[in-house]
């Protein structure tokens, strides 16, 4: 029961990490149809973006409140990072638009080559590590083996973040005029046209929200390992990817809920069997849900984008 | 806006609130629009009937430059709006209903509403809110729907309301009447006539129910595989005999 409580707890620290990384690849699916390789490059780059923010906060201008360190970390980044989405989008995908649907994919995989490469080449190939942040821990429950059960702070940090975030993300996606024409155009993009929406900078405008939400995920991952390396773009990518899917490609509730299985897949399958077999597990999970669930938990049975 | 264009907009007073001439549309290499030729003036009705595949639609949204015309120029409102981008010609205030009425199915009619009306910024949303649910009465009792979960006469109906959120200076509509039963076909073409006579509002009508729309339009004109072959006044169409046999077989509907 202990271990299985604090599995929970971690697993879904990382969800949140995950499902933050994962909104990004379906909103960009939800609407222009492509699978945007990149993005999990764009998450290292921010969190390589966090570290350096963080190191000239601390060290070089001396602020000693972690909290408020973060914070600015948090907006500078996800302001820095939406550029660089933003610049994606019109260098490398938007002169592919009306190509051969190929096109954008595999501009997509330069990109995310590109990207890591030019931050190994940058920042080096080993890790980077950061001191320490956020040490304390609440202890939750000891039992009399000796084992406890621990909620840190960094994971408190993480899942409030987390869940601010997705909340303003929401709101401003179901309720404001920038996310109507959002959802306007992943629906039908003509159409948005025609009732006089711009339909190149909604685009443009969804590649910002994805990356402002991979930077969110990009520090949070930062603060909670301490370290990040140049190929830490990959694998958090694929299972956000993963994530994306398990949830219904598309569905915003559903790349948040697939986030939350695999992190919750992940830990467990950690805890109770073998660490070296996590990711077949999570991968695995996927296939069989894929099976009797094409088009994922929360998606809808959906015809082909053209 | 420069000072000669906007000269050239007071000039235009006279000229038609939308005129397109000599234009040709393709797709890929194939020819849709064969050099076609339309006026519509301030406070008109105009038609535009034919057969299926005639390019009715294509003209449609050739207008918004979607497809673009290859060759000849399109203007509204005293603006060359040949090359201009889509969104930018509907903030020009033009509005469309399209073939297939392209309802947002997984937003509610009332968000379907506020895309109507997002070109001046929900300015009158509430006033123009109301006016729509006077004018369709079943729209309002489902604002909270879903689009997609409405019948095709509501979804027609919502098409036209969206369209006509944005106080549009000229309302195109295509083929309003299609799959929908006669009753509601009349409903719509009164409404039509009424935003005509009370609002002056411009009207163009692609229509292949050839008899309702001329009776209800001050003008039409008839195509046939991306040319124009016929224009009149609604009355003189209605009597041709080529139209009649054309168009108009198998009676009034
Ligand atoms: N997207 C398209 N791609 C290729 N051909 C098209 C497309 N849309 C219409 N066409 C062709 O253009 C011609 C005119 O079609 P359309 O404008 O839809 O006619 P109408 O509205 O009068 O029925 C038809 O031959 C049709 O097959
Ligand atoms: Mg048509």
């Amino acid at each position: 029961m202990d271990i299985f409580l604090q599995q929970l707890i971690n697993g879904l620290t990382l969800g949140s990490i995950y499902g933050l990384i994962a909104i990004g690849y379906t909103m960009v699916f939800g609407i222009i149809g492509m699978v945007n390789f990149a993005h999990g490059d764009v998450f290292m780059l921010s969190a390589f973006i966090a570290l350096i923010f963080f190191l000239i906060l601390t060290t070089w201008l001396g602020i000693s409140s972690i909290v408020l360190a973060l914070l600015i970390v948090l907006v500078l980044s996800m302001i820095l990072t939406s550029l660089w989405g933003w610049a994606i989008e019109r260098i490398a995908y938007r002169p592919l638009r009306g190509s051969f649907r190929l096109a954008p994919l595999i501009s997509a995989i330069g990109v995310s080559i590109f990207l890591s490469n030019f931050v190994q080449v940058a920042q080096g190939a080993r890790n980077k590590p950061t001191a320490p942040m956020v040490r304390d821990v609440i202890v939750l429950y000891q039992s009399e083996a000796g084992y406890t059960v621990a909620l840190s702070y960094k994971q408190i940090i993480i899942m409030l973040t987390t869940a601010v975030l997705l909340t303003i993300f929401w709101y401003l996606v179901q309720k404001t005029s920038l996310g109507r024409a959002q959802r306007a155009c992943e629906q039908d993009r003509k159409m948005a046209s025609l009732l006089g929406i711009d339909v190149d900078k909604t685009i443009s405008l969804t590649f910002v929200i994805g990356a402002a939400l991979a930077s969110v995920a990009g520090t949070m991952y930062l603060l909670y390992y301490g370290v990040v390396s140049f190929a830490d773009g990959f694998v958090p990518g694929v299972k956000a990817f993963t994530a994306a899917v398990l949830g219904g490609i598309g569905s915003l509730p559903g790349a948040v809920l697939g986030g939350l299985i695999i992190g919750l897949i992940e830990t467990f399958w950690s805890a109770y069997f073998s660490i070296e077999y996590k990711d077949v597990a999570a991968f695995s999970i996927l296939a069989i849900v894929l099976i009797f669930m094409p088009s994922g938990i929360l998606g809808r049975p959906e015809v082909e984008k053209v | 806006m420069s000072m000669a264009e906007q000269n050239i907009g007071v000039k235009a007073a006279r000229e038609p609130l939308l005129s397109v001439r000599g234009v040709k549309t393709y797709y890929g290499n194939i020819i849709a629009l064969k050099g076609v030729d339309i006026d519509v003036n301030e406070g008109e009705i105009v038609t535009l009937i034919g057969a299926n595949g005639a390019g009715k639609s294509t003209l449609m949204m050739t207008i918004f430059g979607n497809p673009r015309a290859r060759e000849g120029t399109i203007r509204f409102a005293g603006q060359d709006i040949t090359k201009m981008p889509t969104h930018e010609i509907a903030r020009l205030s033009i509005a469309q209903s399209p073939e297939g009425r392209r309802i947002f199915a997984r937003m509610t009619v009332f968000e379907n509403l506020q895309m109507g009306a997002s070109i001046n910024g929900m300015a009158h949303f509430n006033e123009d809110l109301e006016r729509v649910c006077t004018l369709f009465p079943r729209l309002k009792e489902r604002l909270q729907q879903r689009g997609g979960t409405l019948s095709g006469g509501e979804q027609q109906m919502l098409a036209i309301a969206r369209a006509l959120m944005s106080r549009p200076k000229l309302l195109l509509l295509d083929e309003p009447s299609l799959g929908l039963a006669p009753l509601i076909v009349k409903q719509i073409f009164d409404i039509i006539k009424e935003l005509n006579k009370k609002d002056g509002m411009t009207v163009f009508l692609v229509e292949q129910n050839a008899y309702h729309a001329l009776r209800l339009a001050h003008r039409g004109y008839v195509m046939v595989t991306g040319n124009i072959t016929m224009s009149g006044t609604g009355k003189e169409l209605l009597e041709n005999p080529q139209v009649r046999a054309a168009y108009l077989e198998g009676g009034h509907h």
